[in-house]
């Protein structure tokens, strides 16, 4: 599973930080940084999750 | 999981709706999925219609739900164009606009609200209320129409956002609002309003807070265009657009009789059953928060796919075989942009709390402001809101999901 943020979307409103701050964080400089581009698979309900709560839909799963 | 349920019927295809089904078929219910929407075209993403859209940057086809693409996989009956007229909670039948009927072992209301309008002005051209696509298109077909001078009725987060849409697009804006300052009903008369009457004020828009609309008047006759909005202290707005954003009631005129429970909403419990068998989410419900230990009924995006989701789950739940209905306790959270600002609240907080900064300054340049405020309520954290600072709301959020606690959320410096 491959995490794919489209950063021309992508506004850091964070939702995703709030559902799997292990994998997304947004830092001081609001800039959106994904820590793990390839979660393992028992994160893939969370990772559901943050690409339906997008308010830019801008997080999509690859495999 | 309750194996009794052949037929589950959502009424709603919006966020609420939508996530409800998409819950139901994750938790592995493969039953009769039906959604009906009295809309012919599944709604669209609400969020765009009072920025994107309006400012011409995002297609309006683009506009789409983020559910719309798995549609197919959620193998869903979908009604479209069919308004539910009665409901029964006794035998969980609905009935349709031709007097068609359907049941369900469970039902979702998910059916949202619509905009209040001012009385009197229905038959008026150049007067728009905002909730569909079709809102969105005909308040831009009028922008298009230039030259316009365009009033907003309401400084709630919808007349903000069309209000900086339109000044994007270089019109005239004035925008109207009778509470002493934007949005004092919810963030008092405190920094927050002070802060975004002055974003708006900076970038053009005349705003008139304190008073009241007494008539909005056009020329005469059919088809009449709106031309002048008065106001109670006697000053005239002149006026070719009008856009009135003054909140929203939830629909829940079908629901008389039905024997659920009504008033700002559909009643639910904790655990957002408003009936055996009978769950409601999104824009409709109003449940008892036991984070909060208080009723609410949420109109923001996010809080109805996690409500929507929460009550989809809900009714799957076998409490007869002792499987547990978990409370729903969330932390709602919104955001607005409004120019280039971004402003989000994590949190519930009302007028009466002490609103206290926590990063960042007010005293610099308006437009460029960045800056975080959390609302005290006692020893409680009830929100925190900040403006281009998205990192703290959600980190705030996060520590509100575990405890309230003004220290806890806010630390104990603040």
């Amino acid at each position: 599973m491959k995490i794919v943020v489209d950063y021309d979307l992508c506004e850091s409103n964070a939702v995703c930080m709030g559902i799997a701050p292990d994998v997304f964080e947004v830092r001081d400089d609001d800039f959106l940084y994904v820590l793990q581009e390839n979660p393992s698979e028992d994160m893939r309900d969370k990772m559901l999750e943050a690409v339906k709560r997008c308010p830019k839909q801008a997080i999509s799963i690859e495999g | 999981m309750r194996d009794d349920l052949e037929r589950i019927v959502i009424v709603g295809a919006s966020l609420a709706g939508l996530s409800a089904a998409d819950a139901i078929r994750s938790a592995g219910w493969d039953g009769h999925l039906v959604v009906i929407d009295s809309a012919t075209e599944l709604p669209s993403d609400r969020p765009p219609l009072s920025k994107q859209v309006l400012a011409g940057t995002m297609e309006p086809a683009a506009a789409v739900q983020p559910l719309t693409a798995r549609l197919d996989e959620l193998d869903v009956d979908l009604v479209l164009g069919r308004r539910v007229e009665g409901f029964s909670v006794d035998d969980l039948r609905l009935k349709f606009d031709n007097d068609h009927e359907i049941s369900g072992d469970g039902v979702v209301i998910a059916t949202g609200g619509m905009p209040r309008h001012l009385p009197g002005t229905e038959s008026l051209a150049g007067v728009h209320v905002l909730r569909t696509l079709a809102d969105s298109l005909a308040i831009k077909a009028d922008f298009n129409a230039a030259p316009r001078r365009v009033a907003v009725v309401g400084a709630g987060f919808i007349g903000a956002e069309v209000a900086a849409s339109a000044r994007g697009l270089g019109l005239e804006v004035t925008m109207i609002d009778a509470l002493s300052s934007p949005m004092a009903n919810v963030f008092g008369d405190g920094m927050v309003g002070k802060y975004v009457a002055d974003l708006h004020r900076v970038h053009g828009v005349d705003v008139r807070l304190g008073v009241g609309v007494a008539a909005i008047e056009g020329e005469s006759g059919d088809g009449a265009r709106v031309e002048r909005i008065v106001m109670d202290d006697g000053s005239v707005i002149d006026a070719d657009v009008v856009v009135v954003g003054i909140g929203v009631v939830p629909n829940i005129d079908w629901l008389e009789g039905s024997g659920l429970t009504l008033g700002n909403g559909v009643m639910c419990d904790e655990t957002l059953l408003a009936a055996p068998g009978v769950v409601a989410a999104g824009d409709v419900a109003n449940w008892l928060n036991p984070r909060f230990g208080e009723r609410m009924r949420v109109e923001h995006w996010d809080h109805a796919i996690d409500q929507g989701a929460a009550a989809g789950r809900r009714l799957l739940v076998d409490v007869d075989e002792g499987e547990i209905a978990a409370p729903y306790a969330p932390v709602p959270w919104f955001w607005s942009d409004q120019y280039d600002r971004k402003i989000q609240m994590a949190g519930r907080p009302a007028a009466t709390d002490e609103c206290v900064l926590i990063d960042g300054s007010l005293d610099g340049p308006v437009a460029e402001a960045k800056f975080a405020v959390a609302f005290r309520r006692g020893d409680r954290c009830t929100g925190v809101l900040a403006v281009n600072r998205p990192r703290i709301v959600v980190a705030a959020r996060m520590k509100m999901m575990e405890s309230l606690d003004w220290s806890h959320v806010v630390g104990p410096s603040a």
